[in-house]
């Protein structure tokens, strides 16, 4: 078979011998044993034990949402249906509402949800919402572990996305995404805008 | 009547404790076999395995053993009812009443009276009749087959039928080996006569006989590397794909109870059974010559089924064309000269650690396959680089 001339640009192959050993089968399944008991007492589980250690989720996962409030703890949202529109999975449910204009509270705002709902079982975690949002109100969090024992219970309102909110605050693990200080590009002031995103963990009044 | 039940109590009652024992020992080793199982496999995978239910996960076995009592009874309505529910119940029966003869301690050799680890003693056919009953168990699985009425059922019995058949052959062949050179087929008396040293264990001196024997029962007990009546991955679940709760519980139970067989089986007739050498000979009858017999028993019972267990993580499972060359073109022919060795030995009356040789075999074996797979593979090159030549030359 050597005799025959090899194209150079070919990469050629022979089948390996079959060697005595090879064929007992028997030094085989005892290195393929001799592995297996290696293993077996090496006692390096790679396993995590995940209800009492939680695994490092980072900040830019996708989770449960939040709605954040500007720096006078109002809801940020200005009801401008953009996350709606934007949402594939139509899960998003806002009714607007003006702004009461004789409260001073809410005598600098327009408008503002009287409802805001997201069904976070239809939800597919895109992240289109927060992407929409003209003034940063609505973000993803890095909650992953969410849970509910009725569909009704996993159709968030405004409070309850309000209320993920102070909870992400309060535990300094606000997304990677937040980053500035009142209510986004679309509504801020020229010397707001100029602001240099807070230090990590403190959240929009920083 | 009762004058009858008083007369025969002394014999009667070391009967009914032994098959008390076994009928409350093996499920429960079937129970904790899935729990050893899942363990081992977990740490050979560097998992931990089921650690959430009592200490070390200890009361899981109990936990899979009340959940799979307590499933649905789901009943297709495409399979033959009756063969359907008989099928687990065969498998189990047949599976248990191979332990009839097995001793699963000591036997004392005076059978009178007393405890005594074996449901019926000084049973002069004992090895013949395990694996006749061993090999009905075939028809548990057959029958479960063609109950489900269903492919992926019908092709795991086929395999598993053929599978049995072909390994039934060297399983016999192995151990009669054995039973020649020791002239009895009573278990107990295969024990006695490896009771001397390390040396006159049988596996020292007829280490081929055990390797068949080994490699054939692993095949029996439809254990991986032999699993492929049940492969998950071509046949759904094998003959048990249609059963679920308590069905599918006896089906499971029959395989643990095979394992168990084996081990002992193993343990028995090639490591010397409850015998150790520097330990006093515990057929003699006290009860601490019983109880270290028993521990050394249970001891070498134990490290076969760690074994067993182990296999699984560390071979792939066998082609089915594979898995029967195994049997036909290696087992058999080698079983075979491994019994004109042993008629060899008994007819000239030579030493019979001389049987020692027969493990030359295999190397033979494996020399000569290793030369017919590289002439085979010369010529294939050969072939090739022909086919080269030529090509090359009609193409210029
Ligand atoms: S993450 Fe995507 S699917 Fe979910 S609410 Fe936002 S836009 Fe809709
Ligand atoms: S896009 Fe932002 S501001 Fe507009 S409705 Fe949605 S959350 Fe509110």
């Amino acid at each position: 078979m050597s005799n025959v001339k090899k194209e150079k640009t070919v990469k050629w192959g022979e089948e390996p011998k079959l060697s005595i050993l090879d064929a007992l089968y028997l030094p085989a399944i005892a290195s393929g044993v001799a592995t297996a008991i290696r293993h077996a007492v090496s006692g390096k589980a790679t396993t995590r034990q995940y209800p009492e250690v939680e695994p490092e989720i980072p900040p830019n996962y996708r989770g449960v949402h939040r709605l954040n409030r500007d720096e006078e703890g109002r809801v940020k949202c200005v009801a401008c249906y953009m996350c709606q529109t934007a949402c594939p999975a139509n899960c998003i449910e806002i009714i607007a509402a003006p702004a009461p204009k004789d409260d001073p509270h809410w005598k600098d705002r327009d408008k503002y949800p009287a409802t805001f709902t997201i069904d976070e079982l239809r939800c597919i975690y895109c992240g289109m919402c927060e992407e929409a949002c003209p003034v940063d109100a609505i973000e993803l969090t890095s909650i992953y572990d969410l849970t509910g024992l009725s569909r009704q219970e996993m159709i968030f309102d405004r409070e309850k996305l309000l209320s993920v909110f102070d909870e992400t605050v309060k535990s300094g693990k606000d997304p990677v995404r937040t980053h500035r200080g009142v209510l986004g590009p679309a509504s801020e002031t020229a010397a707001t805008a100029k602001q240099a995103p807070p230090p990590p963990g403190r959240g929009r009044r920083g | 009547m009762w004058v009858w039940l008083k007369e025969s109590w002394p014999i009667l009652w070391p009967t009914l404790a032994a098959i008390g024992v076994i009928l409350a020992v093996v499920p429960l080793l079937g129970l904790y076999m899935t729990f050893i199982e899942r363990k081992l496999a977990a740490y050979v995978q560097d998992r931990i395995g089921p650690n959430r239910v009592g200490p070390f996960g200890l009361l899981q076995a109990v936990a899979d053993g009340i959940k799979i009592f307590l499933k649905e009874q789901v009943i297709p309505d495409h399979v033959y009812t009756t063969l359907y529910f008989l099928a687990p119940a065969m498998s189990l029966m047949t599976a248990m009443f191979a332990l009839v003869v097995m001793p699963f301690g000591p036997v004392p050799t005076d059978y009178e009276g007393g405890f005594r680890f074996v449901v019926q003693p000084g049973n002069d056919i004992g090895i013949l009749f395990m694996m006749a009953i061993s090999s009905l168990s075939a028809y548990g699985i057959i029958v479960g087959g063609w109950a489900s009425n269903n492919k992926y059922s019908i092709y795991g019995a086929i395999r598993s039928c053929a599978q049995f058949i072909s390994y039934e052959i060297p399983l016999g062949l192995s151990i009669i080996g054995v039973i020649a050179i020791t002239g009895s087929l009573n278990i107990e008396k295969i024990v006695e006569a490896q009771s001397g040293s390390i040396l006159d264990w049988n596996v020292c001196w007829q280490p081929l006989a055990l390797l068949i024997f080994f490699t054939a029962a692993l095949a029996e007990t439809n254990r991986l590397p032999f699993d492929l009546p049940e492969c998950e991955q071509e046949l759904v679940g094998g003959f048990h794909t249609e059963y679920s709760g308590i069905k599918f519980v006896l089906f499971f139970l029959a395989e643990y109870t095979h394992i168990v067989t084996v081990s002992f089986l193993t343990a028995l007739l090639f490591f010397g059974g409850w015998h150790f050498p520097g330990l006093p000979n515990p057929t003699g009858g006290t009860t601490l010559g019983m109880i270290l017999g028993l521990a050394v028993l249970l001891f070498k019972v134990s490290m076969v089924v760690l074994f067993i267990i182990l296999l699984r993580w560390a071979l792939p499972r066998f082609r089915f064309d594979q898995l029967m060359g195994l049997a036909w073109k290696g087992l058999i022919p080698m079983g075979l000269v491994h019994l004109v060795g042993v008629a060899i030995v008994l007819s000239l009356g030579l030493p019979k650690h001389l049987l020692i040789l027969t493990a030359a075999l295999p190397i033979a074996a494996a020399y000569y396959s290793s030369v017919k797979f590289n002439a085979s593979m010369g010529r294939w090159n050969a072939l090739e680089s022909g086919v080269r030549k030529t090509s090359a030359v009609s193409y210029e």
